[in-house]
């Protein structure tokens, strides 16, 4: 077990890491570059101005709020609807539980563009135009399943008999709910809440089809990217988004950290 | 002690454990149910359609006639196209994953598994746009990788490179080999995971037996982590082979203009107009999916997940 890694190995194993995480780094030096018309390297100065052209951007502003908006509500959405999945797939074992766990993953498992245009041409046979709300309902679908995930194997770990001890000691079900399984589950839930804001936050693909006129964040960037116009302020707000998408992923490690060695060592 | 004031609804859901489960499962269900499988059912039921080619609109009679259209030429290829580049795609995964993840799994102890692991979920959680831009950056004539080629006098290799033909082109970032790259960077976590999860269940103590039963380094790997790492293998396999197929962003901004079929189903149902045929391309991954997904359960690939 204690032995070393040979050295191919390690070489492999660390050029892999490097290769996952330059491509990234390196947006943060063009945020920085004082070249406006081509993506020149190495930049051949470096300026902060512009951060302050984004900042008095009105369509940056507009963008990222729609994001938030539709991550927030989506986030809610996922939470309760992929806590009450959970509970029921891991409580008991019912006529159809494999059907539930595989219709809750198969949003993400099939191409996001087949989700996208599925929705799309919903919401063209029922006649619903698009609004935020067309977002809210795609972004909601498949973020359940990450919910759904994180809660799921909290549920399996959590036993059962500490609920029946609840129960058995005059507890109502709301006071199981609410002294026994929630802090049990807290966490877990949270941390599923923070990915599924972070999934919703740069989804593009089911939203370039459900989003109609409007623009979320990652849809001004994809057209800053088919055509671009304004390199400088491209280059600002992927640093931005790359910002705001680590913190609930690091949220989220830091909740469920310690978790799996505490169950689970079935090796 | 005071015993607490039952209410009925708590006795009632506790002597039906049925009734609790259905509150539980009704919600979520209505949802996925209605919202998801309603429209791929709409959109399943659009691919049986066909347009009338000289009015442009869609003819609602039941006809098999808009698969038949998958089957052109120009169609075809479109479709042979997109499985080869979802299948270097999962291989070249396969390969620079399992370093990482046999790494990961075996060696780092302490500080260095908490690297590994954020080293892989960061880049898996942050924004596709953004990872996808950072390669436009990279694969620009103007950009890094050129800087590299030309700074080591070996801007030669590049352009023989470039000028084979199938996998070259005039410049990376309009070549296959530029838009395999960025599909290799973007969904390479995906693999590593389950390679990863894979590798954690095998006992050390088995790699140790292999050994001293006489089997070198290589036999060891050979015949024991990899058939071992395999369900990993076909799990990240799922994930880099379907999300490969349905991607139509990657390829539009890097790589040749012929297209892949998740360009095609967003052409053909928006400016095309032409959602029958849109459908019917959408349905194509679909299938295969669905053969991969029965195939790769019977390999044990689900519980690796």
């Amino acid at each position: 077990m204690h032995s070393k890694a040979p050295l191919g190995l390690k070489i492999a194993a660390i050029g892999g890491l490097l290769f996952l995480h330059v491509p990234i780094l390196l947006i943060f030096v063009y945020a920085f570059t004082t070249e406006d018309k081509s993506y020149q390297w190495p930049p051949p100065g470096y300026t902060l101005q512009w951060f302050e052209v984004t900042w008095n951007r009105p369509d940056v502003w507009q963008a990222l709020g729609l994001s938030l908006r539709v991550a927030c509500v989506s986030t809610v959405i996922a939470i309760v609807l992929g806590t009450l999945c959970a509970a029921a797939v891991a409580r008991s074992k019912f006529f159809g539980r494999e059907t539930i766990s595989l219709l809750v993953i198969l949003p993400i498992a099939l191409p996001g563009i087949i989700t996208g245009i599925s929705l799309r041409s919903a919401f063209n046979i029922a006649d619903i135009p698009f609004s935020t709300w067309t977002i809210i309902l795609g972004h909601a679908t498949f973020c359940i399943v990450v919910v759904y995930n994180n809660a799921v194997a909290r549920f399996r770990r959590t036993s059962s008999s500490l609920i029946e001890a609840s129960m058995d000691l005059g507890a109502t079900y709301w006071q199981t709910l609410r002294f026994v399984i929630m802090p049990n589950m807290a966490t877990a839930i949270l941390a599923g809440g923070m990915l599924a804001f972070a999934l919703s936050f740069d989804e593009v693909i089911v939203t370039t089809f459900t989003a109609g006129q409007q623009q979320t964040l990652p849809i001004w960037m994809l057209e800053e990217l088919v055509r671009p116009r304004q390199r400088p302020v491209t280059n600002v707000v992927a640093m931005v988004v790359v910002l705001v998408t680590f913190l609930p992923i690091l949220g989220a490690y830091y909740l469920t950290r310690g978790t799996e060695t505490v169950a689970g060592q079935g090796k | 002690m005071a015993e607490a004031p039952r209410s009925p609804l708590s006795d009632m859901l506790w002597r039906r454990p049925n009734l609790l489960l259905l509150l539980l499962v009704t919600p979520p269900l209505l949802w996925l149910g209605i919202v998801y499988l309603g429209s791929l059912f709409a959109l399943l039921a659009q691919s049986f359609f066909s347009i009338d080619e000289f009015s442009g609109l869609i003819n609602y009679e039941f006809t098999l006639k808009t698969y038949g259209e998958l089957f052109r030429a120009s169609n075809f290829d479109i479709l042979l196209r997109t499985i080869a580049m979802a299948s270097a795609v999962t291989v070249g995964a396969a390969i620079v994953a399992f370093p990482i993840a046999y790494y990961a799994a075996r060696y780092a102890t302490g500080k260095w598994k908490a690297v590994f692991y954020l080293g892989v979920m960061l880049p898996l959680w942050s924004s596709y746009l953004v990872k996808v831009y950072s390669w436009k950056l990279i694969l620009a004539k103007e950009g890094i990788l050129n800087w590299l080629f030309e700074t080591l006098h070996l801007s030669w290799v590049l352009d023989a490179y470039l000028s084979i033909p199938g996998i070259g082109g005039n410049s990376l970032s309009v070549s296959w080999t530029g838009t395999f790259l960025v599909f290799l960077y973007v969904w390479l976590p995906f693999m590593i995971l389950p390679i990863q999860a894979a590798l954690e269940r095998v006992p050390p103590s088995m790699l140790e037996a292999s050994g001293d039963l006489g089997a070198r380094p290589g036999q060891t790997l050979r015949h024991v982590i990899l058939p071992l790492a395999l369900p990993g293998i076909i799990a990240g396999s799922i994930f880099t082979f379907s999300l490969t197929m349905g991607d139509y962003i990657i390829p539009q901004i890097v790589g040749t203009s012929a297209r892949m079929i998740g360009q095609a189903v967003y052409q053909f149902q928006g400016t095309a107009g032409n959602i029958p045929l849109a459908a019917a391309f959408a349905v194509v991954p679909i299938v295969v999916m669905g053969i991969y997904l029965t195939l790769a359960k019977r390999a044990g690939a689900f519980d690796a997940l």
